[in-house]
Parts: C-alpha cells; structure tokens; sequence
C-alpha cells in the first residue's frame, strides 16, 4: 500500500486535510478582517451623505451661524470655509517656501552633511509630533506674545505641521530626478542653482506638488492645532480676531444640545471631507501613479 | 575648411556658457538660503522642546514631580495631577494597538502575499489609505452618533454576563474607552498596515519561493517566513501606530468621556493628556493652570518623542535599504 501511495501520490487538492484546512481557515479570517477594516470608511462615507446630504444647500455657504431661538434650517458657516482657507493658505505660504528650499539643501546640495542628517532626522521626527503640541507651541510663541486669539496663529500651527510632510516629500521627488540631466545641465556651465531652478525643480515639480496638496489636505481636516490658537467665532474672517474653522466648528457643535446646530456639523462635516477627497484625488492625479 | 565652418556653427548656436559674476553670486546667495533653512527645520525642534519645556519648567518649583503621580485637577485650589491622564493615554493607545495592530498587520499580508488580482489590490489599498484621510474631528463626530449607539447594547451585554471581569466591571454610559479605543484604532491602522507592508514587500522573492519550493502551504510560508524575516519592520510598524495613537487628540477629546479615574475597565469613561489639553486649555487661567497644562504638554512630547524616534530607528535599522549609507 505505501509503495503504492509512493508511485501514485494524489496530485490533487486535498482542502480537507489539515494543513490545507488551516490555510483555508486563516485565509478566511484575512479576507474577513480586510472587509471589516473597510467598513468604517463606508459607514462614515453613508452617514456623511445621509446626514448632511440633508442640510446641504448653497445657503451655507453665504450665512453666518444661526441664533439659539432660529428656526430649525436656517444658518450657514461660510464664515468657516472662509477661515479655514485663509489658515491653510497662511500655512501653505509659511510652509512651502520653508520645505521646497530645505528640501534642494537635503537633496541636492548637502546631502551627506552633518546639518543634512540631522535635519532630516528632525523632520522626521516633526512628522510624528502629536497635533495639538503644535497648538501648545503657536500658542506660547503666537498668542502669547500678540495677547489674543488670530488666525495668524492659527496658520502658523497648522505650518508646523506642513513642513515636514512638504520638505520630506519634495526630497524624495529631487532624488528622483535623473542624474544625466543634472550633468547635462553642469556641462552646459550652469551653476548648481541654475540647473535647480531650470532642470531639476521643473522636473520633480509634479511630485512636489503631490506632497503639497497632501500636506493641504491634512492640514484642513486638523483641529487640535486651532482649539486654542484661532479658537472660534460667530463672524465673519477678521485674521486679527479668533476665527472659525469648519474643523474646530464641528469640535464645538457635535455636543451642542440643538439639533440645528448638529445637522450643520454634519454638513460640516461632509464639506470637509469631500474636500480633503478631491485634494487626495488631484495630488494622486498630478503625481500621476499610486504612491506606496 | 568644410569641417572648420561645422565647427564654427555648433560654436554660434551652443547655449553653453561660464557664468557671470551675477550667476555666481545669486548661485551662492541661493545656496546660503537653503542652508539657511535646513538649519531653521533643526531649530524649529529644538524650539519648540525649548519653548514648551521652558513653562513647564516655570510649573516644576511649584507643582513638583509629584504632579506625575496624582490625580486632582482643580484650578480653584492650584491642585494639579495627571497620573489618571498618563494611564488613560498609555491604555487607550495599548488598547487601539492591540486592535489596529491585529488588522493593520493581516491586511499587509492580504495586501503583499498574491491574494488578490492586482486592481483589487490597488482597490483595498487606497481604501486603507483613504481611512487616514478622514479627519479625526469627523471620526469623533462618527464615533457619538453611530458607533457609541451602536456599540452600546453590546457593550452592557459584556457588564450583565462577564462584569466579574475587571475590563468590563461598568456600564457603558455614553462616551468611554471603548469608542476611542475603536476610533482609535481605525485612525492607526493605516499607518501599520502601510509600514507593515513596505516591510513585507522588502523580502526578496526568492525566500518565498524557496519556502514553497520546501512544499509549505501558503499559510506556513506566511506564518514561519514571510512574517518572521519582517518582523522587525512589522514592530517598528507597531511603535509608530503606538506613537500616533498616544499624540491623537480630537477623537478622544470627544470620545473618552474625560473623566480623571484610573480604571481598567474599558466600558468606563478615562482621560489622556492630549483630550485635557484640548478641553481644558482654551478656558485656562493664565497663570499657574497654563504652566500646568504646558507641563502635561510637555510630558506627552517626551513620551511621543521617544516612541517615535524608536519606531522610526527600528524601521530604519531592519528593512533591508532602509539603513542604506
């Protein structure tokens, strides 16, 4: 029999012998786990356009926050999307200039130097700071010194937490760029800055800017960093007075005990993410592949 | 004389150059400025340790070490501690990491181990990027109106039979561990899932085809090789997701209930640093209360700090490329 079973082995699945079952089970349990590590995403996804799907009309966008005593349906938070923009737009100006120029020095003309590591390093390490210490910091720096809430500080702890993502991306896209040109452009007689400013940047610019929008996009969603820095308000945008933020509006209006004011952190909500998800989508589109 | 005006021409249309005086001295200019910046990103750090660690230092004479290791926060009386803090933002982090751990991990594997036609790969992965998109404020918006109610009955369902149990000996009353552990832990799953994956997409081919050469199942090749050879990114995979869950702040500012006890049940309401900064500073007095909060402030940075510099350090050291000179 076993001479047999020797000459003749069963070349056959076998699903029901052991070690095939536990393959069977455990690939079972992955592909369970991967739908269910997805269904938040969708449930968040449904209620965003479930509940404030509901609420979202253009009126939003032009009105200011409704009174306790309005009727229901009445109110907006343009004041919000205005503030909001106007702090990402700040940290955008702080951040870009401060990332791009860090990152050629990175890249390009120091890599292997003493500063060029520990800088990196320290970038890196930037990218892990918990949010809201860059709301503790803008707020002793910032607040301190002005001795009010602004948006300008704000937008400065939102830049905090741009710079790295913008310097450590931009990095990577400048190494990306092939060597030839860089000596095609040197034996033209260029100057390092020359061949940056007319080869390299032009060249990697389409992923740099992928970093960019990612560093935007995760700068709109943030709330820790405005709580108290531009803390919130009921006005429209005064860059010299506390301003409002759709995030920090949701923060404050998901525990109000009126129900108008809920519906309209929902929408809020809902504006939100659909314009972190078009930002996602359009550094996706000018980095032109998935990134890893 | 034919060759010569050949010459001649390539010479006339070339654009190649010596630089100018002025293109060397914007050249160096340029140069400084980036130096300049590079520098900025180091003394950035070192300012903002410098200046959080400056007024907790102006807390020290006054609150002590002993403000690690108690548990009364009352500005009427200048009574500050934040041991129930610490606990609550060492516990809820351990406990999303046990749960995004768990899935971030397997889903690396679905992910690299040719389970799947490769757009459904494509499809799952920006899926699980698109989870760390979400901002955490909505997250936390999701977490009252959905998850707390939906988790609820369940919950009380663990109290009613298992409450001998220290993990469930209360009810769940509304907000508490269990939401932000669960919010939480689909905020960090991302991070380990993308980690985990870079470290398992660094093994050589070759191993695995020599495991399945040896005639192991695909499970044994993932189980005894495949994860194994990663197992030093996967961890450091794992202290990262550590490092975002201790630093996350808005969904556990409106999910964990904040409430200063030390408790090991899941279902009670707790604290952690990040959600006492978020809801006590903006109404803080300016004196003694704001250097309290710049302490705790403080404390999570080191503690962050180190997690992440570890993490970081352990990625760097154990995926092969990764600690290229």
């Amino acid at each position: 029999m076993n001479e047999d079973s020797l000459q003749h082995p069963k070349l056959e699945r076998q699903p029901m012998e052991p070690r095939a079952l536990k393959s069977i089970i455990l690939s079972t349990i992955t592909i369970v786990c991967a739908v269910t590590a997805c269904i938040p995403l969708f449930s968040v996804l449904i209620m965003l356009l479930y509940r404030g799907g509901k609420r979202l009309t253009f009126q939003l966008f032009y009105t200011l926050p409704p009174g306790a005593f309005d009727a229901p349906g009445v109110g907006g938070f343009g004041h919000a999307i205005l503030g909001t923009a106007f702090m990402v737009g700040i940290a955008g100006l702080i951040s870009v200039p401060f990332g791009i120029l860090a990152a050629i020095y990175l890249a390009e003309l120091g890599p292997h130097h003493k500063v060029s590591e520990i800088a990196r390093f320290c970038a890196k390490t930037m990218t892990g700071l918990p949010s809201i210490i860059a709301g503790v910091f803008a707020y002793a720096m910032v607040v301190l010194l002005m001795g009010h809430y602004s948006a300008w500080a704000g937008g400065i702890a939102l830049s905090l937490l741009m710079i790295p993502t913008v310097m450590l991306t931009a990095e990577e896209a400048i190494k990306m760029v092939p060597n030839p040109m860089r000596e095609a452009a040197y034996g033209m007689g260029c100057t390092p800055t020359q061949s940056l400013i007319k080869i390299i940047l032009p060249v990697a610019m389409p992923s740099i800017i992928t970093g960019v929008v990612l560093a935007v996009a995760r700068a709109a969603g943030e709330t820790a960093p405005l709580l108290f820095t531009a803390l919130f308000s009921e006005s429209w945008l005064a860059p010299n007075n506390p301003t409002a933020s759709l995030a920090v509006l949701i923060y404050n209006w998901s525990s109000s005990p009126y129900q108008n004011l809920i519906e309209l952190a929902w929408a809020a909500s809902l504006i939100l993410v659909v314009l972190v998800f078009f930002l996602n989508i359009i550094s996706r589109a000018v980095g032109g592949k998935t990134k890893l | 004389m034919a060759d010569n005006k050949f010459l001649d021409n390539v010479a006339g249309r070339t654009l190649s150059k010596p630089p100018t005086p002025g293109d060397i001295f914007f050249d160096k200019s340029f140069r400084f400025l980036t130096r300049t910046f590079t520098w900025a990103t180091i003394f950035l750090l070192a300012f903002i340790v410098y200046k959080i660690g400056g007024h907790a230092l102006t807390a020290l004479p006054e609150l002590g070490f002993k403000f690690l290791f108690t548990s009364d926060w009352n500005s009427s009386q200048n009574i500050y501690g934040i041991l129930p803090q610490i606990w609550g933002t060492l516990y809820s982090s351990f406990l999303a990491l046990i749960l995004g751990g768990f899935f971030g991990i397997t889903i690396a594997i679905f992910i690299t181990q040719d389970f799947l036609p490769y757009q459904i790969e494509i499809i799952l992965k920006n899926i699980i990027e698109l989870l760390a998109a979400i901002p955490s404020v909505v997250y936390g918006l999701w977490g009252i109106y959905v998850l707390v109610p939906l988790i609820r009955p369940f919950a009380n369902f663990l109290h009613e039979y298992l409450g001998w149990i220290p993990f469930f000996s209360t009810r769940l009353s509304g907000l508490g561990l269990l939401p932000a552990a669960l919010v939480l832990s689909i905020m960090i799953l991302p991070t380990i899932a993308a980690v985990s994956q870079d470290a398992l997409k660094a093994i050589p081919h070759k191993t695995k085809e020599a495991a399945f050469g040896m005639g192991t199942t695909r499970w044994e090749a993932i189980l005894r090789v495949m994860v194994p050879t990663a197992s030093g990114g996967i961890f450091g995979a794992l202290v990262l997701g550590f490092g975002r869950a201790l630093g996350e702040t808005m969904a556990l500012a409106m999910l964990v209930g904040s409430m200063s006890t030390i408790t090991l049940s899941v279902l009670s309401p707790a604290d952690t640093i990040a959600a006492l900064l978020a809801n006590t500073f903006p109404e803080a007095d300016a004196g003694l209360e704001t250097s309290a909060l710049m302490y705790a402030a403080c404390v999570l940075l080191l503690i962050t700090l180190i997690v992440n510099i570890a993490g970081a350090v352990i990625v760097a050291k154990t995926t092969p490329g990764g600690n290229k000179k």
